[in-house]
């Protein structure tokens, strides 16, 4: 079974790559850009056969090591 | 007065903290990142480097490296321990420390002589210092900004856990070097302290400034209860 964890930085703590990118991304003409966020994409594959308790793992894992909760915010999702 | 300096695969400033140690007269081991038992260490010391590559987050997966049961075990028994530049990160990381850290704000690598000012001496990093003493030391990252959240922050602050701050040549704090002015902070009991800079990178003056010493001063001198 495949889950996806998507990472972004948590709303009020600096991206600078973000930052950096949209000004970039303005000085291309595209002024319409409010903001850009880079985050983190992870692909976890597991032997589960109850996608619940599958989900409930991955969930844990996010939260002991994949993500920091200081900084860093999570989403968790089955991937086929 | 036996001090444990972790290696962790890709650590690479354990060795210059054993000379710093050794010299100020401190008997210091280099321990593996596996091994359990710290029996007979007064005290612990995460160097600096890229622990595990640094993959995923500085410190992430360090923190579960073997060794750390132990060191969160004498963490909380009162041991002193000190993290160095990664070896903060992987102290933040194991919740050992407050906050952690992110990339400098200009996307810099920054490897150069850095002010710091001490802000507390109730630590085992700054118990030979002076509050206000402003110390000459190396920074060497790229993931050097402390980021904390509002709450911890206000924590942080209030019980002056905060033990070193960067200031610009007038001694003001300085937020331009990397994003923070937090160059070093403690535990709430003081016995765990971490710091950016490398202060066994200024332990002579042959390096170029010797500022680092009172530090690991200190850090020795916390180690054994002074012989009546």
């Amino acid at each position: 079974m495949r889950f996806r964890i998507q990472i972004r930085r948590r709303a009020g703590i600096a991206d600078p790559e973000g930052a950096t990118t949209a000004h970039a991304l303005r000085e291309l003409g595209y002024t319409d850009v409010a903001s850009v966020q880079f985050g983190r994409d992870i692909i976890v594959e597991l032997a589960a056969d109850d996608e619940e308790v599958a989900l409930k793992r991955v969930t844990e894992m996010s939260e002991r090591l994949l993500a920091n909760p200081v900084i860093e915010d999570y989403t968790v999702e089955r991937v086929e | 007065m036996s001090v444990a300096v972790v290696v962790f695969p890709g650590s690479n400033c354990e060795h210059d903290v054993v000379y710093a140690l050794r010299a100020l007269g401190a008997e210091a081991e280099l321990v593996f990142h596996r091994d359990t038992d710290l029996s007979g260490t007064d005290g612990i010391v995460l160097p600096g480097g890229f622990a595990h590559g640094d993959y995923l987050r500085t410190g992430a997966i360090a923190r579960f490296s073997p060794v750390m049961a132990e060191v969160e075990r004498r963490a909380a028994q009162g041991t002193p321990i000190l993290g160095i530049c990664n070896g903060f990160q992987i102290l933040t990381e194991a919740g050992l420390l407050p906050g952690t850290m992110v990339a400098n704000r200009h996307l810099r690598f920054i490897c150069r002589h850095v002010l710091v000012r001490v802000e507390s001496t109730d630590s085992v990093l700054t118990s030979a210092a002076e509050v206000g003493q402003v110390l000459r030391i190396p920074l060497n990252s790229y993931e050097g900004n402390f980021v904390i959240d509002a709450a911890d922050r206000q924590e942080l602050e209030g019980r002056s856990g905060v033990l070193l701050r960067y200031v610009d040549e007038l001694g003001e704090p300085d937020d331009g070097i990397n994003g923070s002015t937090v160059a070093g902070v403690a535990n709430v009991a003081g016995n765990v302290a971490g710091l950016m800079p490398h202060p066994e990178r200024a332990a002579e003056d042959v390096l170029g400034s010797s500022d680092g010493r009172v530090l690991l001063e200190s850090f020795v001198s916390s180690l054994a209860p002074v012989p009546v």
